[in-house]
Formats: structure tokens, C-alpha cells, sequence
């Protein structure tokens, strides 16, 4: 490969990458809650990441450097969505996110039937509920995306409102 | 001696179950010395091999079946998810930034495999714009937050996307059985997920008070 082929794909490749830099950037500072802004923060990195290793390789041209790099991907795609799905559960969890945002919350159906479901056996003095209730049992969640949809933005707010914050889908 | 009885207690793992994992161990050492000759690996088998027996894991249950070519399938459509949908985050943020409709989808899967389950969350998560924030391992469900969904038509089009990913890894790494269901499935004419979430309607209304 010449020299000059091989800087140009070099260029193209870490433009890209700093590309996809801008794109978290960018996304950090104009989405407008946590959730929006990890996906921002935490996605585009893993094409970003890729594109800059791949300049590395084609730099390089040395095949002893290939494996530490595919294992520096590697790695970068094993933990990046296990810290994401993290934050972003722990945001929903303690209502870390802002519910005129969401356009369906399949989640917070399925929530708020299990607090009933619990609230109910508490109130009938069964008090086994915590084992025998799976709170999050539920037979087809997609069943609700026209329940969801048919109400307008401003019921499924209040529903949001009446519920007590800090709740724990599984008990 | 409390902890070597307690190793003497433990299920051994068969070797052959041991093996991709003894196989990546010592790959990766070699990676990381960066040295692949014959000595350095032998002496990376030996302590990938202690490593293995003292740190003492739960064990990935492999389903015993692997299609390299499905496998390679899913590749090429992850790249090209990734890229397509990594363009997009960063047109989303420029062009509509706070404005942003986003929702929360719930998806049940087919698999109950922990592996199974595990790696499509991982293969979503991965591409930009869909985030797993909660799994309900009972019943295999994943809930996703998606980014500029706004229309029913739009959550169903992620919860195809979603079972589709989900079908390519069966067919590539999953268990006989999700096969066999994935097949059945395809081979019954007309849309499933349409008819799954009609008749989930039903059993959903006898529930909800």
C-alpha cells in the first residue's frame, strides 16, 4: 500500500471517529433529559472507538497490534450498554426522567399494576404477596401500546403524578 | 481448608464446557503481551487453566450449537445498524435536540436463555437509540427506551426490530428448542407479533382492574 493511500484512509478513518465525538457532544448538551443524553453519550462512542482503532491498525500495519485492539473493542462493547442500561435504570427508578418526554411508557403500566396488585393483597390482610406476586408478570406488553397511545399525553401525566416516587418494580 | 472444601463441593465443569473459556484466556494473554509464540501460550494455557479453577465463576450455558454463517449474517446486520443508527443519533441531536419525543417499549422475547436474553439486550444497547432499562428475566421481557418514538406504528416497528435481532441470534448461537419455536413461528402464516398483542389484549383487560 502507498504512503499517500494509506494516510488517506487514516484522515477518513479518525474523521469519522471525531465525527462521532461531535455527535455525543452534541447530543450531551441539547437532549433534554438523562435518558436522551445516554444515548447520546454512551452510543455513538462504540462506532467512534471503532473507527479510531481501525486508523490505528491501518497506521500500524502490524499484525502483533491487531489482537490487543480487537480486545480493546471487545471490551468497550461488553461494558458500555451494561453501565448505560445501569444509569438508565437507576434514572427510571428513583424518576429520574421527565414524563412529558415519553411518548408510551409500557414500563410504568406494568409498575403501576403490581403497586395495585400489592396494594390490594395488603388491603385484604394476606400480607404473602411480596413472594407469591411477581410484580412485573405480565403476559404481553406490547398489549398495551394501544392503551397507551389512545390516551392523550396530559392522563397519562397525572397517572404519573398520583404514584409515589421511589418505588421498586421488584419489590 | 474451609475453601477447599468448599471447591470439592462445587459441580466440576466438564472440560469441553471449559474450553471456549480457557480458549479466550489465553488469547487474551497473548493479545496483551502482544507475543503469540508457542511458549508464551502454553504458559498462558497454565494459568488460564488456575485462573479458571481458583476464580471459580458461575458457568455460561452455552446451548452446544453455533451457525457461523448466521452468525456472520447478524455481523454484517449489526454493523450496519450501528452505523446507520449512530448517523442518526447525531442527525436527531442536531435537528431536533430538546425536542425529542421519546418511550418507553416493552418486547417479550421468545428465549428464556440468560445468554440469549443477555446478548440481545447487549446487541440492542449497542445501537444508538434503543437502551434496555429493565429486564423481567420471569418472563423474558426487555424494556427499552427508544429514542424519537412518538406513534404506536414506531414502538411496533422496535418491537419487530427487536424480535428480529432476537431470531438472528437463536438462529445463530440459540438453544434447539428457541429454534424449533423460532421455525414454528415462521412457518405460521401472517404477522405474529400483530396477532400475539391481539390476543395478549384480552388477558391484559382481565387483569387490569
Amino acid at each position: 500500500m502507498s504512503a499517500e493511500l494509506n494516510d488517506l484512509i487514516v484522515g477518513i478513518l479518525m474523521l469519522g471517529g471525531a465525527l462521532m465525538s461531535l455527535a455525543a457532544a452534541i447530543g450531551l448538551t441539547r437532549f433534554p433529559d438523562l435518558m436522551s443524553r445516554m444515548h447520546a453519550a454512551s452510543k455513538p462512542q462504540v462506532l467512534g472507538l471503532l473507527l479510531f482503532l481501525l486508523a490505528i491498525a491501518v497506521q500500524f500495519e502490524s499484525w502483533s497490534l491487531l489482537p490487543v485492539l480487537v480486545v480493546c473493542w471487545l471490551f468497550m462493547i461488553l461494558t458500555a450498554p451494561v453501565s448505560a442500561h445501569m444509569v438508565g435504570r437507576a434514572g427510571y427508578r428513583t424518576k429520574h426522567l421527565r414524563p412529558e418526554l415519553l411518548t408510551i411508557d409500557e414500563l410504568d403500566d406494568v409498575v403501576g399494576r403490581a403497586q395495585e396488585l400489592l396494594l390490594q393483597s395488603r388491603a385484604d390482610g394476606t400480607g404473602d404477596a411480596d413472594e407469591d406476586e411477581d410484580p412485573q408478570v405480565d403476559d404481553d406488553p406490547g398489549a398495551h401500546s394501544q392503551a397507551g397511545s389512545l390516551d392523550d399525553d396530559s392522563s397519562a401525566q397525572t397517572a404519573q403524578g398520583a404514584r409515589r416516587p421511589g418505588h421498586s418494580p421488584e419489590g | 481448608m474451609t475453601r477447599r472444601a468448599q471447591m470439592r463441593n462445587r459441580p466440576r465443569v466438564p472440560l469441553l464446557k471449559e474450553i471456549p473459556l480457557l480458549i479466550w484466556l489465553v488469547f487474551l494473554w497473548g493479545a496483551l503481551w502482544q507475543d503469540f509464540s508457542a511458549g508464551n501460550l502454553i504458559f498462558g494455557a497454565v494459568l488460564a487453566f488456575i485462573v479458571a479453577n481458583i476464580f471459580y465463576l458461575p458457568p455460561v450455558e452455552l446451548s452446544g450449537r453455533f451457525n457461523p454463517l448466521y452468525a456472520a449474517g447478524f455481523l454484517v446486520r449489526f454493523f450496519y445498524k450501528l452505523v446507520h443508527a449512530s448517523f442518526e443519533v447525531l442527525w436527531l441531536s442536531v435537528s431536533k435536540g430538546p425536542n425529542i419525543k421519546n418511550a418507553v417499549v416493552g418486547v417479550k422475547l421468545r428465549s428464556r436463555s440468560d445468554l440469549l436474553v443477555t446478548a440481545t439486550g447487549h446487541a440492542l444497547s449497542l445501537i444508538p437509540g434503543s437502551l434496555v432499562v429493565e429486564v423481567d428475566r420471569s418472563t423474558s421481557t426487555l424494556y427499552l427506551h427508544c429514542l424519537n418514538v412518538s406513534t404506536p406504528e414506531a414502538a411496533d416497528k422496535v418491537r419487530k426490530d427487536v424480535r428480529d435481532t432476537e431470531s438472528w441470534l437463536i438462529r445463530s448461537i440459540g438453544t434447539r428448542e428457541d429454534l424449533d419455536v423460532l421455525k414454528a413461528e415462521q412457518a405460521l402464516a401472517g404477522p405474529p407479533s400483530g396477532r400475539q398483542a391481539d390476543g395478549a389484549a384480552t388477558t391484559s383487560k382481565e387483569v387490569n382492574p
